[in-house]
Formats: C-alpha cells, structure tokens, sequence
C-alpha cells in the first residue's frame, strides 16, 4: 500500500511535470512571428523569471503553512509582501532617489533582502513560536499588519519629492508581465542558497508538519527551525516580490492545490507538486491570455479572483480544523 | 528517575505551578491525580520540555532538560498531549513510523519497519495500518498515538489524560496496554488522569497535585483514602475494598 501510495505520487507528479513543460513550450513557441533569434532570449528571459517566482511562491507558502502548522495562512496573507515594499518605500525616503539608484542594484536587492528577513524575524517570530493558537486572530493580524505596512508605504509615497516617487514607483511597478529582469542573477543565486538550507533541514519538515508538541517530543529544535524556516520564507517572499510585485492569493492556491493532488502529505511529494502547479498557472495562465485571448495584464487578476474564491471557501469550508 | 526540582510556572499573576519538587520513580506506572486546574497538565508539559518553566530543574536520569538537546532526549522520553489535531494527512503508518524519527531522521531502516509493525501490532491497529487518520474513530486514532509513543521506544512515557474521548472499553484496555508496556518492556509510564479509580487500580504510584502545589505522592493505598480524597477534592468520599482494588465513591 506504502509502494503503492508513493508510486501513483509519481505519477501525479509526472502528468503534472509533463503539463508544466508543455505550457513552457507553448509559452515560448505560440504566436512566434519574427525571427527565433529575437523570441527565443526574449521570451526566454521572461519565462525563467515566471519560473522563479513560482518556485518562490509555492515554496515559502509551503514551507510557511508547515511551520504554521495550517494550510490557511500564508506570508502574503500575513503581510510580508507589504512589509517588503514598505522597506522598499523607506530606503527611497529616507535616502533619496539618488543615492538609492547610485547604488549597484543587485547589492541593494542583497541589503533590501536581509533588511526584510531581520524584521521579519523581529515581527513574525512571537506569532507563530505557539503563544498565539487562534486561527482567525492570526488571520486578523495578518490583514492589519498588511494594511498597516501597505498604509504607512502610501503616506511615506505621499510625502515624498515627485521626481523620487517617480523613481520609486518604477521600482515598484512590476508585474507578472513587466517582470524586473535586472534581478535575475542575483535572484537565482538567493534561491539556489535558500533551497541549499531547506535540504539540509527537509527531514524535519515532515515532523514539523505534526505540530509543535509532537515535533518537540521527537526530538525537533521547533524553536531553531520555525527561525530558519521563516527566513528562509522572507528570502523567497522578498525575491518574489521584487520580480513581480504582491500576489496575494497564489501561494494559497497552489499549496492547496498540490496538498489536493498529492495522496501523501510528505514534503518530498508536495513541494515539487506546488512548484509545478504554480508553473502551469503561471507559465500556462500566462501564455492563454497572451496568445490566446490578446489580454495583457490580467493575469494577476485573474489569479487573484481565483485564489481569493478559494480562501473564502476554505475558510467557510472550515477546513483549518 | 525524574527528579522534579522548585519548578514553578505562572501565567501573569496566576501561579499554576507552585515550586514543585518531586522524585517519580523508575518503572512503572505513576499517575497525577488532583482537580481541575492543579497545575497537572502542565507539570507534566514542563517535564516533557513543551513548556518553559519560570524557575527550577528537570533531571531526566541525570540530565538536566533544559541543557540536554533535543534528540537526546527524544529518545529517552516521549509525551503524548489530548488534543493532537494535525493539518498533514497521514496514514496510521506514517504517523507511527515518525515515532522512530529520534533514531532514523526520516532514513527507516528496516529495524525501523519492525518496530513499527510491533507496535501496530501491539495496540490492534494493523487492520487500520494503511488508513488515513481523519477516516478513524477518536479511540482508533488515539491508539494510533500511542502506537507512535510506543514506537520511539523511550525509557519514560509520559500521557497527558490518555483516557479522554475513550469509552469504557477503551479506557480499560488503554490502562492495560501502559501497565502491560512497562511490565513487559520495563517502562516508566507517567499519566495525567482525571478518574481515581483508574489511578488506584493501575498505578505504582500516585502524585496529587492541589493549587498548583505537590499534595501528596504515595502507594495508592496510601493516597485513597476517604479522608485523602476528601481532602483533595473537597467533596465526600467512600471507599471500598473490592477484591484487592480500592475503589472510591463519590456519587453522593
């Protein structure tokens, strides 16, 4: 039955990975008119960052709902995205857009990064160390952290000189079609380095997702790996952010999607799983409306609407329980 | 030996530990006993490390809890709370099979199957092995706990209220089955439990926790007694000796 159990996991995955190749294919060859030397690193470019994101998203979520130990939450429902332009938000203000563009890009992405990791820590760690159980006050936090955060960046964006916030909302206006390519490198090594830690602690993952009694009484520094964990979330939620701007709802949908498919609950099944699902949406959903429905910017939208239908039905579902 | 020393635990102002010492014995069964909000629970929580305690020490054989780290004493000493809801959905044998996680780090052996397969075997749940944990009964899947417990092979035990949410029956073979695991394997098992009579008739020793405080500890034929009892629980009590168990009662 076990073989069984990991054996139609393989196959799920399979039929997942075939779908998530086919939609990058179709995403790269569809509509293609002009020369391939253009399309090819064009799109390509384009493509790889999609890719990125999705990793990013369905990996912190995952990871997040593990050591959050419920499948509701996630960093951008708890506010992190926000928190990350308000930084973003911050550093120009306080600055000034000279400076701010004087400075090599990739390193200020390296500093906005660890910036956002310390106080996340700082915020974040008290919320999910188990003195605050209660779902929906959790939930609640989260939302006024959000507003909070997304407040004060609009009053800081309202203060500031107009040629500053010029410079500013350029770098906050991306989106899953204006993706910020600049980062890409950097992006990419941040991501290899976070998913270098998560290995080295992914045999506790399994553990951590039975509570944090349970995972105590087995042994596991709960303490210790929610700190790592949660880094490692805010690296991934940063690099995400950066590229295309706050989603709120797609971490949500594709973690639960993958946690549907798979038959097992095991981290090694379901996190390949959410990467490839939020490739097909994001790859896939991307490529139809591009090619197919010649719409530009919904996608986000589209995704959004999808994503928030699900989480009020989860939560009307009661499926936190 | 767990040797309990001036622990004490309090939320704000409320004091729900009171500089507890203690000493509970090895093998056996060692019950707590005591009324609602005695601080029962959560002496055992801080014996376990699930919780800090404001002041004190814990020596589990000789080490001290808080200074020993975590997959030490994962295998020496297990606990198993009331409420394990839990969000991943499992099998019954995946659940048990974490109980080895102190020993295989997620890697099992095939040492590991066996001890798993015991285990279910132990508490009847290989019909159930391959099902998941939200298609069983509160009593199956509580026995699947224990069958975790049991599979991380500790020296000490430790079960806070094992008994609730099962049925009679249940109760009674859950009784058996700890008595049974520390005769046959050579256990400690240390229980949190809300029904005297189970207390008398399956301890080695009885621990009575009243207002935080450490009441009394003793054989049970020490501790029930209708005075004792009384005492304790602030309510009338009878005893009566049937058949070699002492058994109270307390229906007025």
């Amino acid at each position: 039955m076990q073989r069984e159990a990991s054996r139609s996991s393989g196959t799920v995955l399979l039929v997942i990975g075939v779908i998530a190749v086919a939609s990058m294919v179709a995403f790269m060859t569809l509509g293609a008119r002009g020369s391939w030397s253009f399309i090819l690193p064009f799109r390509g470019v384009k493509l790889f960052s999609l890719v990125l994101v999705a990793y990013a998203i369905a990996v912190s979520t995952v990871l997040f709902q593990t050591i959050t130990n419920n499948r509701i939450l996630t960093p951008s429902i708890m506010g992190f995205d926000w928190l990350y332009m308000l930084l973003q938000t911050i550093l120009v203000f306080t600055l000034g857009a000279a400076t701010t563009s004087a400075i090599e890009p990739r390193l200020l992405f390296v500093i906005e990064v660890a910036a956002m990791t310390g106080f996340s820590l700082v915020l974040y760690r008290f919320l999910f160390s188990g003195s605050v159980r209660e779902l929906h006050l959790l939930i609640l936090i989260g939302v006024v952290f959000g507003t909070l955060f997304r407040s004060l960046a609009g009053l800081l964006q309202r203060l500031i000189d107009p040629n500053e916030f010029v410079v500013l909302q350029d770098r906050l206006f991306a989106s899953f079609n204006t993706v910020d390519s600049n980062l890409l490198v950097i992006s990419t090594v941040l991501i290899g380095l976070t998913s270098v830690a998560a290995f080295k602690i992914f045999h506790t993952l399994d553990v951590m997702a039975l509570g944090r009694e349970t995972a105590v009484s087995l042994g596991v520094d709960h303490r210790r790996i929610t700190m790592i964990v949660l880094a490692l979330v805010t690296v991934l939620v940063s690099i995400s952010t950066a590229l295309v701007g706050p989603v709120t709802f797609f971490g949500l949908l594709v973690a639960n999607l993958a946690y549907i498919l798979m038959p097992t609950a095991k981290h090694r099944h379901v996190l390949p799983a959410a990467v490839l699902v939020a490739i097909i949406c994001l790859v896939g959903g991307q490529t139809i409306l591009e090619r197919l429905f010649a719409f530009d910017t919904a996608l986000s939208i589209v995704i959004e609407f999808a994503g928030g239908l699900f989480f009020i039905l989860y939560l009307l579902r009661g499926a936190h329980r | 030996m767990i040797e309990i020393r001036d622990i004490s635990k309090s939320y704000g102002s409320s004091v729900v530990v009171d500089n507890v010492t203690a000493a509970l014995p090895k093998g056996g069964i060692t019950s707590i006993i005591g009324p609602n909000g005695a601080g029962k629970s959560t002496l055992l929580s801080m014996i376990a490390r699930l919780m800090p305690m404001d002041r004190g020490t814990v020596l589990v054989d000789g080490l001290d809890i808080a200074r020993t780290s975590g997959d030490v004493l994962a295998k020496r000493l297990s606990i198993l709370r009331q409420d394990n809801h839990m969000t991943a959905r499992l099998t019954v044998r995946d659940l048990v099979a974490f109980g080895r996680y102190p020993y295989n780090k997620g890697r099992p052996t095939p040492q590991d199957q066996d001890h798993i397969n015991q285990a279910l075997a132990y508490l009847g749940l290989e019909e159930f092995a391959e099902r998941f944990l939200d298609e069983l009964s509160g009593g199956q899947r509580q026995r699947a706990f224990v069958a975790m417990v049991l599979c991380q092979d500790t020296d000490y035990m430790l079960f806070d209220e094992p008994l609730n949410n099962l049925d009679i029956r249940h109760a009674v073979s859950m009784m058996k089955l700890l008595r049974n695991a520390a005769r046959d394997f050579g256990k400690t098992v240390v229980v949190v439990l809300h029904d005297v009579n189970f207390a008398s008739c399956y301890s080695d020793h009885i621990i009575v926790m009243r207002d935080g405080k450490l009441f009394l500890q003793g054989k049970p034929r020490e501790i029930i007694r209708p005075e004792t009892l009384e005492d304790i629980y602030g309510c009338p009590f009878e005893v009566h000796d049937l058949g070699g168990d002492l058994i109270s009662v307390y229906y007025g």
